[in-house]
């Protein structure tokens, strides 16, 4: 296991290596920079310009830009935040939990959801539950996130007001302890209903095929066949297998806690990381971007090595290899 | 004779597709007695397995239904009594190993935990107790080493290990009645001489019956007491062993002895019965097989001939032997 996790980690450099030059290209090549947002403005000379760029190291060779930036970040310097006149890691750091937040309560709610109506759904399959199942679950996952957002806030938060319209605390609020913790609380539900509602439906899907699939299995049928109770046959024999495939899924879905919800954020007023990164997408904020980038790299590859360790743990064809 | 173990009366199993009725297992009717080895012989397809699988209630619902008939275990009728109830002769009186040792296995479990798995379920004993009875277990389907193979994982076994381990499931219980469902199949010839070497020694040493599906006449004429030919899930002939080899009387019988190679002679090519099994959806009233039957009369294509008593123990569904047993 100890060998697995060295050899992974070696492995990821090159993989990490290649990730940060594109991300640089991509962020360097495309058209325009801070600087020329600031162009714009009528009183800035050409002359002005310039010395802004060369300060900013943006005239030198991409090669040396690039080595500049990436050594910066070596030494855990992200740069500046041009939008936000602060270093881009305290940026981060500032916005990233308030996404985090969210984004663990939807996961956890998602993935304890999906079990249960999957594997119900998958028990009974072809029964009328599963049908409403199915249906509901692909009305849930093909509304657009505004739309339901929207929708959400007109009736929880306008009609019956049980929910506030929008934020993370009430406004002006000096609350502490668990008052405050409850605020928030509040402020959270509505935004968590909307993703967990958009992410479940897949992850239902998921959870109903790998089931069935599972329990069409010799081995399920071997383990009736020692007249084992119903219970521990689909949960000790059929359930462990139906899980190995989810396995790569939620190693996924880690990176997704840090990311932000770029749309549902903006339509609550969530002081998250997604909206964030939206604004200095359009301010061309490049120190933030690929700064906020490159953290999602890294966490992309932490939770592929997580994902393959946890492959050992669950199951013993891959633990000995 | 010794006593009846199991009964079939007039079995009923019909799978209920899209496409139409199947009528896989269709008014089967034979019986087990206990200690004996019976053979259930026919094509694929011809409802043995299903025969088996209902005896075991773990016919998939839907779409398969058991419509019609007994099943009669030490004179209980097993499609009678509840789930429950039905849970507690599975894998204790009546065991069931199955034909793909490859994938018959759980693989995240270890083989140890498979095993002793019936014994919590069904015995009194303790999981200590349990894993000492497990690797005596082990060492009865003739593995060695059976102390360290109780944790090993099926993928680390070759397909004779995990056939054998089977087997010890199978047997953990002390069952009555075994039913092994072409347990050699998938296994290599020397593989299979040794499994079917395990099974009778085994079966002698507890006095158990075994019900051995199968489509290999070798192993019939090895393992068999009495054997049971099926034909499209119909029973077309049965008897004690040596009267099917010696004196078939079911042209399909016959049929199947002729198209089994026989070692030292070679022929330009085997025989085959002329035709193919028939559809199994919609099947009319005539003799399922007088479609390739050399001897098909007007009467076979009319209607089903009914198994009926032909010699002291054999019994055979053949028009050509109507009214013959009544002489």
């Amino acid at each position: 296991m100890k060998q697995l996790l060295i050899r992974r980690l070696i492995q990821s450099i090159p993989t990490l290596i290649g990730a940060s030059i594109l991300v640089f290209l991509v962020f360097t090549l495309a058209p325009g920079d801070f600087v020329t947002q600031m162009s714009a403005d009528a009183n800035m000379t050409q002359e002005r310009l310039d010395e802004i760029r060369a300060l900013h190291g943006l005239d030198q060779p991409l090669y040396k830009q690039y080595l500049t930036w990436m050594g910066n970040l070596l030494t855990g310097n992200f740069g500046e935040s041009v939008l936000h006149r602060q270093p881009v890691t305290s940026v981060i750091n500032t916005f990233m939990w308030n996404s985090f937040l969210i984004a663990i309560i939807v996961l956890v709610l998602q993935w304890i959801i999906a079990s249960i109506v999957g594997i119900m759904a998958a028990l009974r399959q072809y029964s009328i539950y599963d049908s409403a199942v199915t249906l509901i679950v692909f009305m849930a996952m093909s509304f657009p996130s505004f739309f339901l957002g929207l929708l959400m806030l007109k009736f929880f938060a306008v009609d019956y007001q049980i929910f506030p319209l929008g934020g993370m605390r009430s406004t002006g609020s000096t609350l502490t302890g668990w008052a405050d913790f409850w605020d928030v609380m509040k402020h959270l539900a509505l935004p968590v209903i909307v993703l967990t509602l958009l992410n479940i439906g897949s992850l239902t899907r998921y959870f109903r095929t790998n089931m069935l699939e599972v329990i069409r299995q010799d081995y399920v049928r071997t383990a009736r066949a020692k007249g084992l109770k119903e219970r521990v046959v689909i949960f000790k024999h059929a359930l462990r297998n139906a899980l190995l495939p989810l396995i790569t899924l939620f190693a996924l879905e880690i990176p997704g806690l840090f990311s932000g919800a770029i749309i549902t954020e903006r339509i609550f007023n969530w002081p998250g990381i997604g909206r964030v990164v939206l604004d200095g997408i359009f301010q061309r904020d490049y120190p933030l971007l690929m700064g906020f980038t490159m953290l999602l790299v890294v966490l992309t590859i932490v939770a592929n090595i997580l994902a393959d360790l946890m492959y050992g743990v669950a199951d013993p064809r891959v633990r000995n290899r | 004779m010794s006593s009846t173990l199991v009964e079939f009366r007039n079995l009923k199993t019909y799978f209920y597709t899209e496409a139409g009725v199947v009528q896989a297992v269709n008014d089967v009717s034979f019986s087990i007695r206990a200690g004996e080895t019976v053979c259930i012989v026919g094509e694929s397809g011809c409802g043995k397995s299903i025969t088996a699988m209902s005896l075991m209630r773990l016919i998939a619902s839907p779409p398969g239904k058991i419509v019609g008939g007994e099943i009669l275990f030490e004179g209980r009728d097993l499609l009678k009594i509840k789930e429950s109830e039905m849970r507690m002769i599975r894998g204790n009186e009546i065991a069931m190993i199955f034909q793909e040792p490859m994938t018959s296995l759980n693989p995240v479990l270890t083989v140890g935990d498979q095993i002793m798995e019936p014994l919590i379920e069904h015995t009194l004993l303790s999981k200590s107790e349990a894993r000492k009875k497990a690797i005596q277990l082990i060492e009865q389907v003739g593995i060695p080493r059976a102390d360290q193979i109780i944790d090993s994982y099926p993928h680390e076994l070759s397909g004779g290990m995990r056939q054998r381990i089977m087997i010890a499931i199978s047997l953990s219980c002390d069952p009555k009645l075994l039913i092994a469902d072409e347990p050699t199949t998938a296994l290599d010839v020397t593989i299979q001489a040794q499994i079917l070497d395990l099974l009778r020694q085994l079966k002698k040493d507890r006095n158990m019956s075994l019900m051995l599906i199968t489509h290999d006449l070798g192993v019939v004429a090895e393992m068999a007491d009495y054997v049971v030919v099926m034909y499209a899930g119909k029973v077309i002939e049965e008897g004690p062993v040596k009267e099917i080899f010696k004196n078939p009387r079911h042209p399909y019988t016959k049929g199947l002895l002729l198209a089994k190679p026989v070692i030292g002679q070679r022929k330009e090519r085997l025989f085959t019965i002329p035709g193919q099994v028939p559809n199994p959806i919609g099947l009319g009233e005539n003799c399922h097989y007088s479609d390739r039957c050399e001897h098909a009369m007007d009467i076979c294509r009319a209607s089903q001939p009914a198994l009926q008593k032909d010699g002291a123990d054999s019994k055979v569904a053949c028009w050509l032997y109507e009214g013959e047993g009544a002489k």
